[in-house]
């Protein structure tokens, strides 16, 4: 796969020369391919948001490189300037954030930015709307007069019309209730699909994890610690859990079969796959590996 | 056992802005017994928060009565002694750290109620303790995790020793470690302290360690039961947008294939156990 994204040798260090001295990035390295769905997980303060601000270039790294594209993102203005278009930052509870009169004008302060048209400007509010199912009604009302989940939503259109191709969002459905998640994560899923984006998901539930992205980074104390399958990844999960994280339910439940002496391999994460696993040895007969 | 709360013909209504009110409960009757851990499960907006507002008077009633230990949420000489009985938890940990140091932050509430300095002194190594947080005393908050945070907000509640303790989604912006710390805390406090919990909360498999699950739907109680009795009712969940823990709906999927196995199996160790069974008479 082609990357997009890659972070050379990365590491970034708080409060240089106080008392308060941390360092948040150890010599990280990855790169991210176009079009891919790449999950992010890690404790409180093992590094995850230092990481992603260093993706659209709101942090400068102390040493090692951005690049996009191949090029280095630092090394002219305008490149750095660029990048925080193709790379698209939506934060923890992005609706804090909303600000302008209309729902239509908040989505539009992105693209307005960018110095495009009026034409466009409207036609890019609108397909963001679009995937993240904001009605036209919506569209002219206060964004203070939503609800949280189409709060929720509006932010997410005013990244997403930029258009970027990398999509970062930063726990895009904590808060959320399970139908409100699985509905945002299908209008994150319609805008890679229809873009051919790359989208970076950090989340603190496993199971949504486990059941959207195609590979998946673990962050531990500054360090990128795993960077696999989530079949890799949930594969271990002693160290996950030593790593304040946690396997998905069903695989807990697999590893304790194991425990009692079954003969079936932990490797489900999502409720299909443990069915299938399952399936055979419940029915008798023996499991197919 | 008592009531700790009453809720009688509970009527509430927001103003809404186009002169309609947005009616949010109409008749709504609830019992919450002393001592009981009651999780209150139900969609974004379905009225979960607007309830737990009635349960300390942060919001009152427009007809029917809220009563707290007795106590009518009505009448404003009240108040006080309902705040002291009920206390709150809510989402934002940050939003409820008032103090630069851990203790003294814990010590804010029994200090506004005037409480003398050696009982404070008390309350708040009893708090901190009960909460696993009393290495942290001289800590700056700030600096603390989410789920220490967390913590020390329901240790900040607990030195008023009140009767009841409301959360409202005290996990939602925590890691996995800290949801889970604050979880076992809860639990603790209801088993050990007998102090009644109200845990709002939009994960399942929270919602699986209390004794009675509510689930609200557009302001009203759709199911009432024991986690087993509720978590059955798949369907029922999936209708008002929630869903059930990955371990009912894994075993409702190998039901669906025929195998006929106990839908009520809710915790990991269970869920397994009943599957271990099934395997095993499978190859006998």
């Amino acid at each position: 796969m082609e990357p997009v994204l890659e972070i050379k040798n990365l590491s970034h260090v708080y409060g240089v020369d106080t008392p308060f001295e941390h360092v948040a990035l150890d010599n990280v390295s990855l790169s991210v391919g176009r079009g891919e769905f790449v999950g992010l997980i890690g404790h409180t303060g093992s590094g995850k948001s230092t990481l992603i601000q260093h993706m659209n270039g709101l942090l400068k790294p102390m040493s090692g490189q951005v690049l996009f594209e191949g090029q280095d993102v630092w090394q002219n203005a305008k490149l750095t300037r660029q990048l925080r278009f193709h790379v698209g930052l939506v934060f923890q509870y992005p609706e804090y954030q909303l600000f302008e009169e209309t729902v239509f004008q908040d989505i539009a302060f992105g693209p307005k930015n960018m110095g495009l048209s009026e034409q466009e400007i409207r036609a890019r509010v609108l397909r963001a709307a679009g995937f993240v199912g904001i009605t036209d009604k919506e569209l002219e009302k206060s964004p203070f007069d939503l609800s949280g989940g189409q709060k929720r939503r509006a932010a997410i259109a005013g990244v997403i019309a930029m258009e970027p191709d990398v999509l970062i969002l930063d726990e895009p459905t904590a808060g959320l209730d399970p139908a409100g998640r699985e509905s945002i994560l299908e209008n994150i899923r319609a805008y890679q699909a229809a873009q051919g984006a790359s989208v970076i998901m950090v989340s603190h539930s496993m199971e949504e994890i486990a059941s959207n992205v195609d590979r998946l980074l673990v962050m531990n104390d500054s360090h990128l610690v795993m960077d696999a399958t989530p079949q890799e990844v949930f594969a271990h999960p002693e160290e996950l859990v030593r790593m304040g994280l946690a396997v998905p339910k069903v695989t807990q439940v697999l590893l304790r079969l194991r425990a009692l002496g079954v003969d079936v391999p932990a490797s489900a994460f999502t409720v299909e796959q443990a069915e299938k696993l399952l399936l055979p040895l419940v029915k008798g007969g023996s499991a197919v590996c | 056992m008592h009531n700790a709360i009453e809720i009688r013909d509970l009527r509430y209504a927001y103003p809404d802005d186009q002169a309609a009110e947005h009616v949010v409960f109409e008749d709504l009757n609830l019992d919450i017994r002393q001592g009981s851990f009651v999780a209150v499960l139900g969609h974004n907006g379905c009225g979960k928060s607007t309830l737990a507002k009635h349960l300390n008077a942060i919001l009152l009633p427009e007809g029917g009565s809220v009563t707290v230990y007795g106590l009518d949420t009505r009448q404003e000489e009240n108040l006080l002694a309902i705040r002291q009985q009920v206390g709150m938890v809510f989402q934002n940990p940050d939003n409820q750290i008032v103090s630069n140091v851990v203790e003294e932050d814990v010590a804010f509430a029994p200090e506004n109620l005037g409480v003398a300095s050696e009982e404070i002194r008390r309350r708040v190594d009893a708090a901190l303790e009960a909460v696993g947080m009393l290495a942290y005393k001289k800590h700056a908050p700030h600096l603390l995790s989410g789920g220490q945070k967390q913590r020390v907000a329901i240790a900040g509640v607990l030195a008023m020793q009140p009767k009841t303790i409301v959360l409202d989604e005290p996990t939602a912006m925590l890691d996995p470690q800290g949801r889970q710390e604050v979880v076992s805390i809860v639990e603790k406090l209801s088993r050990e302290q007998n102090i009644t919990v109200v845990l709002i909360t939009h994960h399942m498999d929270e919602a699986v360690c209390a004794d009675r699950v509510l689930v609200m739907d557009d302001g009203k109680i759709i199911a009432d039961g024991t986690p087993k009795e509720v978590f059955t009712q798949i369907r029922l969940l999936k209708s008002v947008g929630l869903t059930a823990p990955q371990t009912t709906l894994l075993l409702d999927a190998l039901n669906q294939d025929g195998c006929a196995l106990p839908l009520d199996a809710l915790r990991v160790d269970e869920c397994a156990d009943a599957l271990y069974q099934k395997i095993k008479q499978a190859k006998a």
